[in-house]
């Protein structure tokens, strides 16, 4: 059965080591649904949030070979290691003129967005959150007229064990 | 202080301390530096090649034929280009090589600079790892990891990218002691438990096959296999790139198994409760329809690469690790519980008397002809002549096919055939690499009238290094292998499988000074071989086979290895 997962990825900080990873999905067939990518605390390392989809062979072989490449130092299935926080950013630029200026302002206030950029006939919004609140925000603001939308996809990190 | 050393001497300098006195190669702009170290050299030996493809697979044959790690080295550009073909075939079979290539200064990288190549860029999907040098202070390093990770773990091609300008830098000469990468480390020893579990299963199993592939070679298994074999009198069967891992003339070898594999091997493989996988990798050719590969048999599966293992088939004890340690802790666990030999040969009993009529009903045959040249006929020939003690080259196709099956390979890293890439082309600069690595050694490159033409130009490689190889061309005037497929397939439309003009290979050979011999009679064939085996010289027999002789069994594409069409 198919399944979405999130990786989570620690790699080298060395050129190429980025290309390795992309190249592998592509020329093994696996599907990269998103990707982020940025420095760690150690900057000899980065890290990257991968989410994937696949049934659990193919999940398996997507993390053994990215296991097998030379630069990748960890990788953690985050989706199978069990809680988890997961978040993700857009900015979207939506029409705002007279009659509607309001209602986004308000659907800003109910999703808790932040406007970050104000000009006569636009807002644009930042909202942040997991992706079903982004899609959420997206499909209630689509018809009032997105003109942009910019995604980061997901970032993921494990929860820390609760235990007493 | 030490003194400084220039980029071209410290990789000269990372090429004796690795060991390497033999390279292959072909000079240009981007490499002059390093040739003109080499000059000064006299320890390591340089083979001109002429052309690089020839020089990977030269490094490709010398590595196979010895375990160690081949080394070429080109210019940049369309130097670099040409070796790709020989990284991917050496990626495929998990060869240890390290290819060093030149680059443009860098300063001039991404600017399409005079033969600028993105050959880091090109090889990344073909091969373990590359590196792009761009300072002369992490050049000693790289070089020593480049060979570091060539040869551990599962073994496999590297490139080093080095451009003029760091070859010609100066900088102290560090000589790291070893190499440790964070995020590299392959594990050789397996978990007991799995192990352990192994054992179990072999214990309750009734049929049990032993199947062993090129993994067993590169990690030097060979003993330990036969070791479990005839301890538990396990029947054996190899894959094209496991064949010397296990003596073919061994009472319980069934020979290869898969698309071309004996009637025997597909039959118990397909009829077994049990496979222990040893280094081998599921191929498609080995597997055929994967849903109907060995139905009712439980998997071990060791590998030292864990992506080979629950790749192509679901596996029921995966033991990641080297086959040589792991075959050794079975044997250990084998030996402490210490059932007695008997009881083994007992437990398997109906087993080979199953396999025994098999092996009666379609033993490896083909019909003999008396007006036309057998190829199996000359292979056997060729195995009787030899006494099985060459070192054998293949090309790719029937000529490969039939080598496979008719000369029955007793000792490891004796083939040398590209299997998982299928290059044509291959075996002959191969046969190179293990003829430079192996002088005294009869070393045979077995081709076909196609692949033979595809780095020919390495005759004057041969003749340069005065190497005494035999190539054996079964000529069909086909390129046999796609004309069996059309001919079985396609309704006999043979389309693009007849050259028009195939040069005279006993003039060709004349023109380059070599010897040329041929046969076209059944009868001459043993004459013609015998002397070509006592011509102390490159020798190129042209045998004129039966043109539409076809290589069987055959499993065809896509199908269940028990559908085999039989001669
Ligand atoms: C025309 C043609 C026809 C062919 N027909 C057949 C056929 O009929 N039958 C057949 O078998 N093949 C056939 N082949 C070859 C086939 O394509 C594959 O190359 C071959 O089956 C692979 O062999 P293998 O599984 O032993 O794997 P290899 O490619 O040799 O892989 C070795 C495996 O061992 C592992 N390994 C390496 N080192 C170690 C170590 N130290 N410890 C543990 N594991 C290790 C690796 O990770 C890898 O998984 C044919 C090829 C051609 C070109
Ligand atoms: C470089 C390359 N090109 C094409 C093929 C496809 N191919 C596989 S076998 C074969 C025919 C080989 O002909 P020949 O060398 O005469 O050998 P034969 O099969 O006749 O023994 C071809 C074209 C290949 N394996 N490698
Ligand atoms: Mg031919």
């Amino acid at each position: 059965m198919e399944k979405k997962h999130t990786l989570s990825v620690l790699v080298e900080n060395t050129p190429g080591a980025l290309a390795r990873i992309v190249g592998l999905f592509s020329g093994r067939g696996f599907n990269i649904d998103s990707l982020c990518v940025a420095e760690t605390l150690d900057p000899t390392l980065s890290h990257l949030t991968l989410v994937t989809h696949g049934d659990d062979m193919i999940i398996e072989q997507i993390i053994k070979q990215l296991r097998r490449l030379i630069d990748v130092y960890k990788v953690v299935d985050v989706t199978e290691e069990g809680e988890f926080v997961e978040r993700e950013m857009a900015l979207i630029k939506v029409r705002a003129e007279k009659e509607t200026r309001a209602e986004v302002l308000r659907m800003c206030d109910i999703f808790r967005c932040k406007v970050v950029d104000v000009s006569p006939k636009t807002y644009t919004v930042e909202v942040t959150g997991t992706e079903s609140k982004i899609e959420a925000v997206i499909e209630l603001l689509r018809p009032l007229g997105i003109k942009e939308l910019v995604r980061t996809g997901l970032v993921a990190m494990r929860r820390e064990k609760k235990t007493l | 202080m030490a003194t400084k050393m220039t980029g071209a001497q410290i990789i000269v300098e990372a090429l004796k301390r690795e060991g390497v006195d033999i390279i292959f190669g072909y000079p240009g702009g981007a490499v002059i530096d390093i040739y003109d170290e080499l000059y000064r050299t006299p320890e390591i030996k340089h083979v001109l090649v002429r052309h690089e493809q020839g020089a990977t697979h030269a490094a490709d044959g010398l590595a196979r034929s010895t375990g160690k790690v081949g080394v070429c080295l080109v210019t940049s550009g369309p130097g670099a280009t040409n070796t790709v073909t020989g990284i991917a075939t050496a990626y495929m079979d998990s060869i240890p090589l390290v290819v060093l290539t030149g680059q443009v200064p860098t300063k001039l990288i991404g600017n399409d600079a005079f033969q600028e190549v993105d050959i880091t860029g090109i090889t990344r999907p073909c091969t373990k790892h590359n590196f792009l040098v761009k300072r002369v202070e992490d050049l000693a390093w790289t070089l020593k990891a480049a060979f570091h990770i060539a040869r551990t773990g599962r073994p496999g091609p590297v490139l080093v990218d080095l451009p003029k300008d760091v070859q010609q830098a100066k900088t102290e000469f560090v000589w790291p002691e070893e190499i440790k990468l964070r995020s590299y480390n392959p594990v050789y020893e397996p978990h007991r438990k799995q192990v352990e579990k192994a054992y179990r299963l072999l214990e309750a199993s009734t049929r049990p096959v032993l199947l062993v592939g090129g993994g067993v070679i590169s990690s030097g298994a060979h003993e330990e296999v036969r070791e479990l074999a005839e301890l538990l009198h396990l029947p054996v069967t190899m894959t094209l790139m496991g064949l010397g891992g296990f003596p073919g003339t061994h009472e319980y070898s069934l020979g290869m198994l898969g698309m071309h594999g004996t009637y025997y091997a597909n039959m118990a493989v397909a009829n077994s409760d049990l496979i222990i996988a040893v280094g081998a990798r599921f191929d498609d050719r080995v597997t055929g329809k994967v849903d109907a590969f060995a139905p009712m048999a439980k998997i071990v599966h060791i590998d030292i690469d864990p992506t080979s293992i629950q790749k192509n088939v679901r596996v029921d004890v995966p033991i990641v690790g080297d086959c040589k340690r792991a075959l050794a802790r079975l044997l250990e666990v084998i030996r402490e519980v210490g059932r007695p030999a008997k009881l083994w040969k007992e437990q398997f009993k109906e087993w080979w008397e199953q396999i025994d009529i098999w092996k009666r009903r379609y033993p490896l045959s083909y019909k003999q002809d008396s007006e036309h040249i057998k190829p199996q006929f000359v292979i056997e020939k060729l195995y009787e002549l030899t006494k099985g003690e060459a070192i054998v080259a293949t090309e790719v196709g029937q000529n490969q096919m039939w080598t496979a099956q008719f000369y029955k390979f007793d000792r490891p890293r004796t083939l040398l055939s590209s299997g998982g890439l299928g290059t044509m082309g291959y075996g002959f600069p191969a046969s190179i690499g293990a003829q430079m690595a192996h002088p005294d050694k009869l070393v045979l490159d077995i081709a076909g009238d196609g692949s033979i033409q595809m780095n020919i130009q390495e005759m004057a490689t041969a003749m340069d290094q005065k190497l005494p190889i035999k190539v054996i061309i079964l000529n069909n005037g086909y390129l046999g292998m796609v004309r069996q497929w059309q001919e079985l397939f396609y309704d006999r439309r043979y389309s693009a499988v007849q050259f028009a003009t195939i040069p005279d290979f006993v003039k060709l050979a004349d023109a380059y000074g070599a010897v040329g011999l041929r046969a076209t009679k059944p009868e001459e064939v043993e004459p013609v071989l015998k002397k070509a085996l006592e011509t102390n010289s490159l020798v190129l027999v042209d045998i004129h086979i039966a043109p539409e002789e076809g290589v069987f069994p055959m499993v065809p594409a896509g199908r269940a290895t028990t559908e085999m069409i039989l001669v």
